[in-house]
């Protein structure tokens, strides 16, 4: 009884931790949100995440054209919640973000943050902090992209 | 109309005994074994079909799933909405301007589809106004309404919103005739005769869904009641029922009762259209308004247009004809192949079926009874191609299973009734339970229905429901169809008192492009705020400009000072998220209207004037994670006069003490 209890909250929990990860406006609806980045907790890698983005592949030096565009983009959709210092605001500080992460964890993670909050320990721990799931921001590629070359300026990559 | 009824209940009445079915029996009644299988939708699972169905007097249209009964949806189409804040928000307030000014209320009766090659199509619904006549058009993306059009010379805009199979027109036609509007319309109610008219409005539908009223038909003073088009070889021709062709001014539910027959006037809107090429439309002043919904920039605006395009029937003599028609025709319903259109005489204990074919076939013989204020009379026996004797007391509306058989709803006798078209043999009848009006099958006015359910809509419903007072909610009641007898599946309480209705297989809208937010870069709204560094109050004398963004979990700005009583405070509110199902509120304390709901990626505004001074506090008022409650501000009002400064900001104007 207890177990299948388990499995059922279990299941339950899969289906809706990704109830909101998709985010293109022409995708199609005839499926119910399904199960589809539910690799079970054993194989999460926490220094990848989850998402679409195995490596990512940063310049030796700044794109300081790409660096300013990702800023652009985040003062549109990150920065009500995000400083650029070590602060705390709704979430956390960005500074040293590129030192602490993987770029392909920084990728995946503003890309598709549902489904990794739900299975990343350490973003876990972050939720109990600050009581509130990052919002999907709908970036696209080349958003996420910029706002990592932003990330790596806010950290002192010349 | 409803008195009209309640006199036919004593016409009736006598003749009730006859009719096992004619009373409600029992309203608890049970359904058959699997019901509750069938129509059992799990939950995380979705409906088969999309069911719109108006909303009556409350003006608004509301979204069903089927065969749940599940209430998805109430879109605000022509009432205000305080819970979308659809009215009361600067940029929706042009969607409800109308000749008449701003118009807050309408009474919503009918609904139509947009269909290519005579199919539904999933991209537009259409909408009728009867009080203001109007025609609004909903955008099946976003589940908005994205344009009205106001029908001049009209009122009772009742046989209305039907379209053609290829959505080329949307119509309208009055039911209450009325003198038109740039004559004098300050003469005696009792020469209704001289000076009262029908007009018939052919609004065209551009490829982008664009309204415009192509053209009017000038018809004879008489209520017309409801309409469809053609199909297939039909296809170029509008039928519209029409009653009170006695003319009458008072008392209707007498006098408009004396004739055997009134008419189903059949229009060829192709020969109109030659017409209007060949030059012999007639402009006309006229004024109406025609409002549209702007994507890009979120705001409705509204346009007074000035004159109309007129044609008469008494003058073009081939363009309408008169079929007569027992007894006060109400519902007019064309079968999928296009050639049968059934009348239903609702005073008339019988459903008289016309055949096109032997329509065109009158008309090329020009075997006429006289003629009605200038239209030919075709002989009734000559476009007649049968009667179904005996279907019940009080039909009413009729569609379609696209395997050859009709279903009519009577009122009168509650209940509805299955019938063959060719041998017009009644098949099955099933109660209703208290006096249907409209039914409607998913696709049963189109020429491809979808055969499976139906659902008939009860204008009354004494006890379906727990009690709620002297006002009960009136009913839908589905039924399986797919067999040889109906099967009732399931009652679900409606709003308003629902009319019309259209279904949809679900696929057909939800992957027809759904909306799922607003992407904020396309954001052209003029006041949108991209972003808090923008954030900003600007005042321009005693007008005051908020540029403010909401996002999860609070507004920026959210101190704001320097406001005085009497100042115009306009809160331009842009939501910065971009994930679906994150709409923010915004409602601000003694505010005149109502509140904003902004949907991800929009921007929209509410005006406010305070009266006192004080502080006012403002807040998210749709839950949006577990620091909504925190989602809140606060508005110093100083003084008229006060020399206070505008300050503004979030995160930094901390306690003093």
């Amino acid at each position: 009884m207890n177990r299948l209890f388990l499995l059922t909250m279990f299941g339950f929990a899969l289906l809706t931790s990704c109830g909101k990860e998709k985010s293109n406006t022409d995708q199609d609806f005839s499926t119910p949100a399904a199960a589809e980045k539910t690799a079970d907790a054993e194989s999460y890698d926490p220094k990848r995440g989850l998402g679409k983005y195995e490596t990512v592949e940063l310049g030796a030096s700044l794109d300081k054209a790409l660096a300013e565009k990702g800023l652009k983009t985040a003062e549109v959709k990150c920065t009500s919640c995000h400083k650029p210092t070590d602060e705390k605001l709704v979430g956390p500080g960005w500074k040293g973000v590129t030192k602490r992460r993987t770029p392909q964890w920084i990728m995946n993670f503003i890309t598709n943050p549902d489904p990794m909050i739900d299975k990343d320990p350490e973003l876990q721990a972050q939720l109990e902090l600050c009581m509130i799931r990052m919002p999907n921001q709908g970036l696209t590629e080349d958003e996420a992209r910029s706002i990592l070359e932003y990330m790596r300026q806010n950290d002192g990559v010349k | 109309m409803k008195n009209k009824f309640l006199k036919s209940i004593f016409v009736v009445t006598l003749g009730c005994a006859l009719f096992v079915s004619c009373k409600p029996k029992d309203s608890t009644d049970a359904v058959e074994g699997d019901a509750a299988q069938k129509v059992y939708v799990a939950p995380g699972k979705y409906d088969e079909f999309y069911n719109f169905v108006s909303g009556g007097f409350s003006g608004q249209v509301s979204v069903y799933g089927l065969p749940s009964g599940r209430l998805l949806k109430v879109m605000p189409v022509f009432s205000e909405d305080p819970q979308s804040g659809y009215g009361y928000s600067e940029e929706t307030k042009p969607m409800l301007n109308t000749s008449h000014g701003y118009v807050p209320w309408d009474d919503q009766h009918h609904l139509d589809l947009s269909q290519t090659n005579g199919e539904v199509d999933g991209r537009w619904i259409f909408a009728n106004a009867n009080n203001t006549p109007r025609i609004a058009r909903i955008d099946l993306k976003t589940f908005r309404t994205a344009e009205i059009i106001e029908l001049p010379n009209c009122a009772g805009n009742h046989s209305s919103p039907f379209i053609t199979e290829n959505t080329e027109y949307v119509v309208g036609a009055s039911r209450f005739s009325v003198p038109p509007d740039n004559d004098n319309g300050d003469v005696p109610i009792n020469t209704y005769k001289k000076n009262f008219k029908g007009y018939l409005s052919f609004v065209k539908i551009g490829k982008e869904g664009q309204l415009d009223l192509s053209f009017q038909i000038v018809a004879p003073g008489v209520n017309f009641d409801l309409s469809h088009p053609g199909k297939k070889e039909s296809h170029g021709w509008f039928f519209f029922s029409c009653y009170n062709t006695e003319q009458a001014n008072t008392l209707l539910e007498v006098n408009a009762s004396k004739n055997d027959k009134d008419f189903i006037m059949a229009v060829n809107w192709k020969k109109a259209e030659e017409y209007i090429k060949a030059g012999k439309g007639k402009r006309i002043p006229a004024k109406y308004a025609h409002n549209t919904w702007d994507e890009k920039t979120q705001s409705a605006k509204s346009v007074i247009m000035n004159e109309v395009l007129t044609l008469d029937a008494s003058e073009l003599k081939d363009i309408c004809y008169m079929i007569p028609c027992p007894k006060s025709p109400h519902g007019c319903d064309i079968d999928p192949t296009g050639e049968y259109i059934i009348g239903s005489g609702k005073l008339a204990a019988l459903i008289p079926v016309f055949s096109f074919t032997k329509l065109k076939d009158a008309i090329a013989k020009k075997q006429f009874d006289g003629a009605y204020a200038g239209i030919p009379v075709v002989k009734y026996e000559a476009a007649l191609y049968g009667e179904v004797q005996k279907p019940g007391l009080g039909p009413l509306h009729t569609e379609f299973d696209g395997k050859g058989n009709a279903y009519t709803t009577m009122f009168v006798s509650s209940e509805v009734v299955k019938w063959n078209i060719k041998d017009l043999k009644v098949l099955d009848r099933k109660a209703t339970y208290y006096s249907p009006g409209h039914l409607m099958v998913p696709g049963g006015n189109t020429e491809k229905p979808f055969g499976k359910y139906m659902v008939v809509y009860n204008k009354i419903t004494k006890d379906r429901f727990l009690p709620t007072g002297p006002e009960l909610a009136q009913s839908a009641q589905l039924f399986d169809i797919s067999g040889e007898k109906m099967k009732l599946l399931l009652d679900f309480p409606t709003i308003g008192e629902p009319h019309y209705a259209q279904g949809i297989p679900a696929d057909k809208v939800r992957n027809n492009g759904q909306l799922k937010y607003y992407d904020i870069a396309a954001n052209k709204h003029p006041f949108a705020t991209k972003g808090e560094k923008e954030s900003k109050v600007v005042r321009e004398g005693n007008k005051v400009h908020i540029y403010m963004t909401c996002i999860r979990s609070h507004f920026a700005p959210d101190n704001i000072e320097g406001i005085r009583v009497g100042d115009e405070v306009y809160f331009h509110v842009t939501n910065l998220e971009q994930d679906w199902d994150v709409p923010h509120g915004f409602a601000i304390k003694g505010a005149n209207n109502a509140e904003l709901l902004i949907m991800p990626g929009e921007t929209l505004t509410l005006k406010w004037v305070p009266e006192k001074k004080g502080i006012f506090p403002f807040y998210c008022t749709d839950f949006c994670s577990a620091l909504h409650q925190e989602m809140q501000g606060y508005v110093r009002v100083s003084p008229a006069g006060s020399n206070v400064p505008i300050t503004y900001s979030v995160g930094t104007n901390l306690p003093k003490e």
